[in-house]
């Protein structure tokens, strides 16, 4: 969030670092969080972002302090990718006080309203017209701050999607809509919900600038996430991004989605976003093999750190339920 | 004091607030230039200019969401819907997001978001341009309800609602708009949650809100006659309800009719009775009375239309009723 783009074509080694650290965050923030989840730690829905992580890394990087985000209910990896303490997410799955949301949200609804993570979003599609209000909140106080949406395949199908982007469009919104298009809304393939899967064409149908991205790739959503920013901050917005990609297992953690052909997922496997950005660090930036196995151990730690923190928090008392109900 | 028109009071209290504060914006549909349908926001264009008041596609769900997010995001939205019909579009908006953020967040995100909006009958505008839907939000928590009767209050609620941080459900009525009543000069803010006795009585407690309150009051003069004193309150806001007021009544006079132009089954009216039985039985010498549309859409003829919410002869009857039953210690024997 903090990181200054870079307007070279050759990223720094700051920024490559950065985008591996998020993406690998998130990535054992999911799966450590699975195996809480498996010992029956964490209750109610938990949808990994596994396989995603590209996305979220990529658009947040390019993204500044003052900005927006709106998520989904797959939402773990935007809140990470934009600076979200772990310890504190980890808290809220535990349901403790010492979570986002003292409990009162979970994992679906985790936000950080003075971050401007106007939050994760139960309803499928609920974040497209919300992101663009705060990007007319943004307007209207004369700020020139971003928001992004991100929102999935499934959200694309839900009216306010056209509703509310097409209210961003005629007021220039400084708006930016990320579709993170896994291609299955819980076990429906895009195939079977809409006749061109291309989605980032429902943008250019209204008058909004478009564009596909391999949204494995964090680097190249990066770069495009920076110049729709700049296109926004110039006052030319909204932007549509469609950014491609693939779950690694089922909708969420007791979903063995068996109806995820294998020769697809070893494909999307193959190029693994968190591979990608290390790959990319190790390329571009002649970072040895130790310093990634040290940024990688210390992620480790810091979750560990995170858990132990939740785990030693306190849950609400009941009293302390009753009296935030009489403020009702 | 001046006596103005509840719509002229609605817009005062508009101006005022936008030139207090730079966050309050309005959008909806042909509210700019033409200054909205019921003509509410006329001028406020040319005094605030195209960035604050704001002319909407016909996309209700969308602006809704839209507003909604900008009050999460620290402005202060004011919304207008045509009718409260159309707001059916927006409800995952108002639901499922403006009402559930502010507990989802641990108490640390507001909402303060205010939906405008005209209900009720009158001038045959048939089925779905006349509900009465004020129980569909009175039902969900996180949402306040307010139901200005008078210009005076509708300023007041107006100019409050724009600087507390829920979401408000400002139901105002399409019969109202052209109604005139005394506003105070200068500053006038009226806080939620207070009910205004409409006219003090000793007899009987009508309960009412919106355009029935003008006509209970009808309904008390025709009762004067017989020398009857009704008490006439008006709640304001339905929630937060000022369940004191009632019941403070209610014991005074020890009888209640509650009147509300939405269809009986499911309405607000029945909370309300179940409140006063539960809190106030020993004060009733008579069953509770509820005065309330029937359980239909409203048909398009007009003398149906009429047929299908209370009347001010409906009232009248239900009071007498009321006053002529028994004590109920007395019909047991
Ligand atoms: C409005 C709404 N309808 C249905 C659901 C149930 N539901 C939760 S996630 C999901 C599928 C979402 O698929 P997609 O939007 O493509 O996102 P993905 O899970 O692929 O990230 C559904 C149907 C919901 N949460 N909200």
């Amino acid at each position: 969030m903090d990181a200054q783009p870079v307007k070279s074509n050759a990223p720094s080694r700051e920024l490559l670092e950065k985008i591996f650290r998020t993406a690998y965050k998130i990535r054992v923030f999911e799966t450590e969080g699975i195996k809480l989840y498996r010992q029956g730690l964490v209750r109610g829905y938990f949808h990994p972002y596994l396989g995603q992580e590209g996305i979220a890394t990529g658009v947040c990087a390019a993204l500044r302090e003052g900005d927006f985000i709106a998520s989904t209910h797959r939402g773990h990896g935007h809140c990470i990718a934009w600076g979200a303490d772990i310890r504190r997410m980890v808290a809220e799955l535990l349901q403790k006080e010492s979570g986002y949301c003292k409990g009162y949200g979970g994992s679906m609804h985790i936000a950080d309203i003075t971050k401007g993570n106007l939050g994760a979003n139960g309803i499928v599609g609920a974040g497209t017209p919300l992101g663009v209000g705060a990007a007319l909140a943004n307007q209207i106080k004369g700020s020139d701050a971003v928001t992004v949406t991100f929102t999935t395949d499934g959200g694309s199908n839900n009216g306010t999607f056209l509703e509310s982007l097409n209210l961003a469009a005629i007021w220039n919104l400084n708006f930016i809509l990320v579709i993170e298009n896994n291609g299955y809304a819980v076990s429906t393939r895009i195939e079977e919900s809409t006749r061109d899967t291309d989605l980032y064409k429902r943008g250019l149908a209204i008058g909004v600038e478009s564009h596909q991205v391999d949204g494995n790739d964090p680097l190249a959503v990066y770069r495009l996430t920076e110049e729709a920013a700049a296109t926004c901050r110039a006052g030319k917005g909204p932007v549509l991004i469609e950014a491609k990609t693939y779950r690694h297992m089922g909708h969420h953690v007791n979903d063995p989605g068996k109806y995820m052909p294998e020769d697809r997922l070893a494909y999307y496997k193959a190029r693994d976003p968190v591979d990608r950005a290390r790959d990319a660090l190790v390329q571009m930036s002649g970072i040895d093999a130790g310093e990634i196995t040290a940024i990688e151990a210390e992620i480790q730690g810091e979750f560990e750190e995170a858990v132990d923190f939740a785990k030693s928090s306190r849950e609400l008392t009941v009293a302390e339920f009753h009296e935030f109900v009489a403020q009702y | 004091m001046r006596e103005i028109m509840y719509r002229d009071a609605l817009r005062e209290a508009l101006d005022e607030e936008m030139a207090r504060s730079s966050d309050v914006f309005i959008i909806g549909e042909g509210i700019a230039e033409r200054g909205g349908s019921y003509k509410v926001t006329e001028g406020l264009l040319a005094k605030y200019g195209p960035g604050r008041v704001r002319d909407t596609p016909i996309a209700e769900a969308g602006m809704i969401g839209v507003g909604v997010g900008a009050a999460i995001a620290g402005a202060r939205p004011v919304v207008e819907i045509l009718y409260i019909d159309f707001a059916m579009l927006g409800m995952d908006m108002i639901v499922n997001q403006a009402a559930k953020f502010r507990l989802m967040t641990g108490g640390s995100g507001r909402v303060p978001f205010v939906m405008r909006t005209q209900g009720g009958t009158g001038g045959g505008v048939a089925a779905q341009h006349s509900q009465s839907l004020e129980a569909l939000f009175y039902h969900i928590p996180g949402l306040k309800v307010v139901m200005p009767s008078v210009p005076a209050d509708a300023k007041g609620l107006l100019k409050y609602a724009l600087r507390q941080d829920d979401p408000v459900m400002f139901l105002e009525h399409k019969h109202l708009y052209m109604t005139k009543g005394l506003v105070p000069d200068g500053e006038h803010i009226v806080e939620f949650g207070k009910a205004d006795i409409k006219r003090p009585g000793k007899d009987v407690t009508l309960i009412a809100w919106s355009n029935m309150i003008p006509r209970t009051l009808e309904a008390a003069d025709e009762l004067a006659k017989s020398g009857i004193e009704a008490e006439v309150i008006d709640p304001r806001t339905l929630v937060p309800l000022d369940k004191e007021a009632i019941l403070k009544s209610v014991a005074k006079t020890n009888r209640a009719v509650i009147v509300q132009e939405a269809v009986r089954r499911g309405g607000v009216a029945s909370d309300i009775a179940s409140i006063i039985q539960e809190e106030a039985f020993y004060d009733l010498d008579a069953p509770i009375e509820i005065v309330a549309g029937l359980n239909i859409p409203i048909p398009f003829n007009l003398e149906l239309e009429k047929a299908s919410v209370p009347q001010k002869d409906d009232i009248v009857a239900a009071a007498l009723r009321s006053l002529h039953a028994k004590p109920l210690a007395l019909a047991a024997e």
